[in-house]
């Protein structure tokens, strides 16, 4: 399998282009933590982007999630800009209803599960479907009926996320981000607040998803071993930037740069 | 030195009983009020524009840093002056229920703010409107945290009732008082006023605490 993520100049032939990064900067007060970020992912690829602590994976999601706005640069998805919209040729921060209709194309799974503690778990996977989509009750019930069974949780579609085990947490928080229908499906380090007897079964459903559907998905995760599963594309961090991407079998085992080596050296 | 009768206390329970009724009215409706009002207050200084937070920040801590019996004297004699008449009953219930709701304001900003970062990240992941982030997402969670408090206010409110005797509601020291000036002997009525909102107060207190160990688990 060949790079389809790479800066944009080299931008791939074949596979569509649906996430790009143009000279993304991102500053927490006087720490830059992206520095004209660029980078692209294609429909469909599974990436994971790996980089020491601090590096700035987390960023980038959640500027693509639109949990951050980036100080200089653009984010494209699919062809509308994230943080832009185009008025009269010339491209002005994006307003709220703009920002909501591309938030659309993306979900995501965070690290703390942050599932909506006073709905049931069935609830907390209809809510969004229901009053952003307007699916009927039924049909989103149904909708979520099927992604109960995907995560092997339909026995517990009456209790209460408190009620349930963090890995059965986050395999609820999964299916709830399944059903809005991503085409982009934001992932950070999903099972680092698990119990590592519980890591498995969440890893599985993902493996299972990865397999399973078109769904593009961007990662970021220690799980080395998972990573080489599901990766089309690793992208190697480090202080805000690509220092490194490929397949995974060129990175993990023949990786060029001295900083891929040492990182590799200390989680593998 | 008179003696304690309690032939007198039987005579004088009737009347403060009902003075105890129109206590618990007031602290009923202006507890109502100050829930209400408060989470309004709450809202609106949370409101992204300045021309809202300042002016409601400004109403809240004037009404806050001001005796309730000022305000309640204000309510009583100004506003008829402007052509506002209410019963002193509902006059009280607008007193009580201001001043508190600019407690109840502060109580509902804490329990805003204890609800995690993480769930308006994933209300924003979902794309939920904003509207649905406040009343599905966020105060279902912030409410359930700020019962207790609320409750410790209305106990604060039932205390402080015996104020609306000064702008002539019939509640339990304005009975009290009343007996009291035809009978030209307090001690016993007084002292029922003072027994009775204990009998009152420290089983709600009790009840509440009940309470708080059920929702904040
Ligand atoms: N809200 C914030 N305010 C200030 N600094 C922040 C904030 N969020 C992140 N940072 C800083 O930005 C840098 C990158 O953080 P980020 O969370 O993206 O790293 P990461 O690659 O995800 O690291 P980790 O592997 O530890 O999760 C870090 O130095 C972090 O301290
Ligand atoms: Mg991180």
């Amino acid at each position: 399998m060949s790079a389809d993520t790479h800066l944009p100049k080299d931008a791939a032939p074949g596979g569509t282009e649906l996430i790009r990064f143009d000279r993304v900067t991102k500053r927490f007060g006087a720490h830059t933590v992206l520095d004209a970020l660029d980078f692209t992912v294609s429909a469909g690829k599974h990436v994971t982007l790996i980089g020491p602590s601090g590096s700035g994976k987390t960023t980038i999601l959640r500027l693509l999630m639109t949990l951050l706005k980036p100080d200089e640069g653009t984010i494209k998805v699919g062809d509308a800009y994230l943080t832009h919209e185009e008025k009269g040729g010339r491209l002005i921060p994006a307003g709220e209803k703009h920002i909501r209709e591309v938030r659309k194309n993306i979900g995501m799974v965070f690290q703390q599960f942050n599932l909506f503690p006073n709905m049931k778990v069935l609830r907390n996977i209809t809510e969004a479907p229901v009053h952003v989509l307007g699916l009927g009750k039924d049909e989103a019930e149904e909708r979520a009926r099927g992604l109960l069974d995907l995560v092997g949780l339909t026995a517990h579609l009456d209790k209460y996320p408190t009620q349930l085990s963090g890995g059965q947490q986050q395999r609820v928080a999964i299916a709830r981000a399944l059903a809005m229908r991503p085409q982009v499906l934001l992932l950070d380090e999903v099972t680092s607040a698990l119990d590592p007897e519980l890591v498995a079964g969440v890893l599985d459903v993902l493996r299972d998803i990865a397999r399973t559907t078109d769904i593009t998905m961007l990662c970021v995760t220690h799980e080395m071993s998972f990573a080489r599963d599901i990766s089309d594309d690793v992208l190697m961090f480090d202080a805000g930037r690509v220092i490194e991407s490929g397949p995974p079998e060129k990175i993990f085992t023949d990786p060029e740069h001295e900083r891929t080596r040492e990182f590799l050296g200390a989680v593998l | 030195m008179n003696t304690w009768s309690w032939g007198y206390v039987g005579d004088i329970l009737p009347d403060l009983l009902k003075g105890l009724g129109v206590t618990v009215e007031a602290t009923v409706l202006g507890s109502l009020v100050s829930f209400a009002l408060g989470l309004v207050w709450a809202l609106a200084l949370r409101s992204p524009s300045r021309w809202v937070t300042w002016p409601v920040g400004a109403v809240v801590e004037f009404v806050r840093n001001t005796p309730l019996l000022v305000q309640l004297f204000f309510l009583f004699f100004v506003l008829p002056s402007w052509g506002l008449t209410f019963s002193p009953l509902v006059t009280g219930v607008i007193g009580l229920g201001l001043h508190y709701s600019t407690y109840t304001a502060e109580v509902y900003r804490a329990g805003i703010d204890g609800v995690p970062a993480g769930q308006w990240e994933a209300a924003v992941a979902l794309n939920l409107p904003r509207r649905r982030t406040w009343t599905a997402v966020i105060l279902p969670q912030a409410l359930r945290r700020v019962v207790p408090a609320l409750g410790n206010y209305v106990i604060a409110m039932f205390k402080d009732t015996p104020m609306l005797a000064a702008i002539t509601v019939g509640d339990m020291l304005f009975q009290a008082n009343t007996i009291g000036a035809t009978t030209f002997d307090y001690m016993e009525p007084i002292t029922v006023v003072g027994a009775l909102f204990i009998v009152i107060s420290y089983p709600t207190s009790l009840l509440l605490r009940a309470l708080e160990r059920r929702l904040v688990r």
